[in-house]
C-alpha cells in the first residue's frame, strides 16, 4: 500500500494549484453572483429577466444549428474522405485541418475577410448584383465563425470513426440488396452515432462559451458570452456577470458530460 | 481504372468547397498582410512594409507570448506529469474525482473562469498586474490536455508490470520514476508538450479578462490590431501568428500519431 499512497501524493501539487485558483475564484464567483440587489433570486434572471432571456435563447438557437450544421458538413466530407483514395488527398485532410489551431479572434477575422465590409463575398456580389452582401457583424457572421471553428475537429473525429467501422457489415448489407442510401441510413450512420452525438455536443458547449470569435466581430452582438462580458466591464454589474457565468458553465459542464458518458474519454471544448 | 459513379464527384465537389471555405480566408489574409494596398489589389505590388510595422508595434506581444507559453509548458510537466502517474497507478472512484475536477478549467467557459480569478486576487496589485495572472489562468486551462496525453500513454505501456520488475530487482521509487516511467511515456510527454505550447500561445477567451495594457500577448494584440488597425496591418499580424503557430500544429498531429502507436 506504501506504493500508492505515495503514488496519490504526486497528484497534491496539480490539486492544490486547482484549489487555489479554479475551486476558490469560482466559490468566490458563486457568492458575488448572489450578492447583488436581488440577492440569490439573480440566479434565476436569466430565464425571468427578458433580455438575459433573449440572450440565453438566442445563444442556445445559434449553438444547436452550428452543431447541426457542422456535424452534417462534416459527415458528408469525412465519410467521402476516409473512404476515397486519390491524388492530393492527403494535402486536401491537412490543408482542412489548418485552422485547429486558430484561437476564436483569428476565426472572426477570417469571416471579416470573407463577409466583411471588404470581405470576398461583398466584392463578388457587388459586381454580379450591384449589391454588397455583408453579414459579418452579426449573428450570420458568428454562425459563419462557429462553422469555421467546429468543422475542422469534426471532420478528424467523423475520419477516425469511419476507419474503425467493420467492412464487412457494409459489404453484408449490400449483399442482401441493400441500396447506397439505406446502407448509409441503416448501417453506417447507426454506427457512427456515438460519435456524431458527441462531437455535436462538444461543438454546442464551444459554441456556447466561446468569447473571441464574437467579440472580435462586433460587441453587441446578443449572446451570453457577450452579454456577460458587457455587465462586467461597461456597467459593473458584477453580480450579473457572476450569475449569468456560473449558469452558463453549468449549461456547457453538463452538455461537454453528456458527450463524455456517450463517446468515452477525449472530450473538451477548446478555444 | 473504373469509372466513378456521379455521387462520388458529388461528394468530391462538396468537400472541396468546405476546403476553400476553410482556405480561402487564410490565404486572403497571408496576401492582404504582404499587398502594398489590399483595396487596389494585388497589382499595388507586394512589401514587407506591413510585417515591418507590425513588428515596431507588437514584438512585444509576440515575446511575452511565447515566454508565457515556455512558463506555462515548464509548470504544466512538472504539475501534470505527477498527477497522471497518481492517475495512473491509482484507480479508484478518488482518482476518479481528482480527474474530473482537474478536466472543469475546460469543461467551463474561460471567461466564467476568468471573472471568479480577477473577482477573487484582482484586489493583489502586484499579482494582478503581472504576467504571472495570465500564467495562471494558462496552466489551469492546458494542465488536463498535458496530464490526459501522458496518462493515456502510461495505460497504454502497462506502467505497473514494468515498475514491478524494476522493484524486485530492488529499484527506489525516485529512481524507478526516472529510468522507467519517463522514458517510456515520452511520446505522451512530448504531445502533451506541443498541446501546451501550441493552446497557451493562442489563448484568448481567458487572457483578454486576464491583461493588463502592460501585459498584452499576442492574441490580445491581434484582437487589438483588427479593431484598430488598417486591414493590411492586422494581416501581416496574423501571418507572423501563423508562421508561428503552424509548425507547432504540424509537429503536433505528427507527436499524437505517433504517442497512439506507443
Amino acid at each position: 500500500m506504501p506504493d500508492q499512497r505515495r503514488a496519490l501524493l504526486l497528484a497534491v501539487p496539480a490539486l492544490a494549484v486547482f484549489a487555489a485558483f479554479w475551486l476558490l475564484p469560482m466559490a468566490r464567483l458563486f457568492v458575488v453572483g448572489a450578492s447583488g440587489p436581488e440577492g440569490a433570486r439573480s440566479y434565476l434572471a436569466v430565464v425571468t429577466n427578458a433580455n438575459y432571456f433573449r440572450s440565453l435563447v438566442s445563444t442556445v438557437g445559434l449553438s444547436a444549428g452550428v452543431s447541426v450544421a457542422t456535424v452534417v458538413i462534416s459527415l458528408i466530407a469525412g465519410i467521402f474522405l476516409q473512404r476515397n483514395r486519390f491524388p492530393g488527398r492527403g494535402v486536401l485532410v491537412s490543408l482542412m485541418t489548418l485552422p485547429l489551431a486558430f484561437p476564436g479572434v483569428v476565426v472572426g477575422f477570417m469571416v471579416i475577410l470573407l463577409a466583411g465590409r471588404q470581405g470576398l463575398i461583398g466584392e463578388a456580389t457587388a459586381r454580379l448584383f450591384d449589391e454588397r452582401l455583408v453579414f459579418a457583424y452579426g449573428m450570420a457572421g458568428l454562425f459563419m465563425g462557429y462553422l469555421y471553428f467546429s468543422i475542422p475537429r469534426v471532420i478528424l473525429t467523423v475520419m477516425a470513426s469511419v476507419e474503425k467501422l467493420d467492412p464487412a457489415l457494409e459489404e453484408a448489407a449490400r449483399s442482401l440488396g441493400a441500396s447506397t442510401w439505406q446502407v448509409t441510413r441503416d448501417v453506417v450512420l447507426p454506427a457512427l452515432m456515438p460519435a456524431i452525438v458527441s462531437s455535436g455536443a462538444i461543438c454546442f458547449a464551444t459554441a456556447m462559451g466561446a468569447f473571441g470569435t464574437a467579440f472580435t466581430l462586433a460587441t453587441q452582438i446578443n449572446v451570453l458570452p457577450l452579454t456577460i462580458y458587457n455587465e462586467f466591464t461597461n456597467y459593473a454589474n458584477f453580480a450579473m456577470a457572476a450569475s449569468l457565468s456560473i449558469v452558463l458553465g453549468l449549461i456547457t459542464w453538463a452538455a461537454l458530460a453528456l458527450a463524455r458518458s456517450l463517446a468515452g474519454a477525449g472530450v473538451a471544448a477548446a478555444g | 481504372m473504373t469509372r466513378r459513379p456521379a455521387r462520388y464527384w458529388l461528394q468530391l465537389a462538396f468537400t472541396l468547397l468546405v476546403c476553400a471555405f476553410l482556405v480561402v480566408p487564410i490565404v486572403m489574409s497571408i496576401l492582404a498582410g504582404l499587398t502594398t494596398n489590399y483595396f487596389v489589389g494585388i497589382r499595388s505590388g507586394l512589401t514587407l512594409r506591413w510585417v515591418h510595422e507590425v513588428w515596431e508595434l507588437y514584438s512585444e506581444t509576440i515575446w511575452r507570448s511565447t515566454w508565457i507559453a515556455l512558463a506555462c509548458l515548464g509548470c504544466t510537466l512538472l504539475l501534470g506529469i505527477p498527477a497522471a502517474y497518481a492517475l495512473a497507478r491509482v484507480q479508484n472512484r478518488w482518482t476518479r474525482l481528482i480527474e474530473e475536477l482537474l478536466t472543469l478549467p475546460i469543461a467551463v467557459p474561460g471567461l466564467a473562469t476568468a471573472l471568479g480569478l480577477v473577482l477573487l486576487y484582482g484586489g493583489w496589485r502586484d499579482f494582478r498586474a503581472s504576467w504571472l495572472f495570465i500564467l495562471v489562468g494558462h496552466v489551469l486551462f492546458t494542465l488536463p490536455f498535458m496530464m490526459r496525453s501522458v496518462l493515456a500513454v502510461m495505460m497504454a505501456v502497462d506502467l505497473k508490470t514494468l515498475e514491478e520488475a524494476a522493484a524486485s530487482l530492488g529499484a527506489s521509487f525516485r529512481k524507478r520514476f526516472m529510468t522507467i516511467v519517463l522514458p517510456n511515456v515520452r511520446p505522451g510527454i512530448l504531445a502533451g508538450s506541443l498541446m501546451v505550447v501550441t493552446l497557451s500561445m493562442g489563448e484568448f477567451n481567458l487572457t483578454w479578462m486576464l491583461h493588463t495594457p502592460l501585459t498584452k500577448t499576442l492574441p490580445v494584440g491581434l484582437a487589438d490590431s483588427y479593431a484598430s488597425m488598417r486591414l493590411e496591418i492586422g494581416s501581416a499580424y496574423t501571418l507572423i501568428f501563423l508562421l508561428m503557430i503552424v509548425p507547432l500544429l504540424v509537429a503536433l498531429q505528427w507527436a499524437s500519431v505517433r504517442a497512439q502507436k506507443g
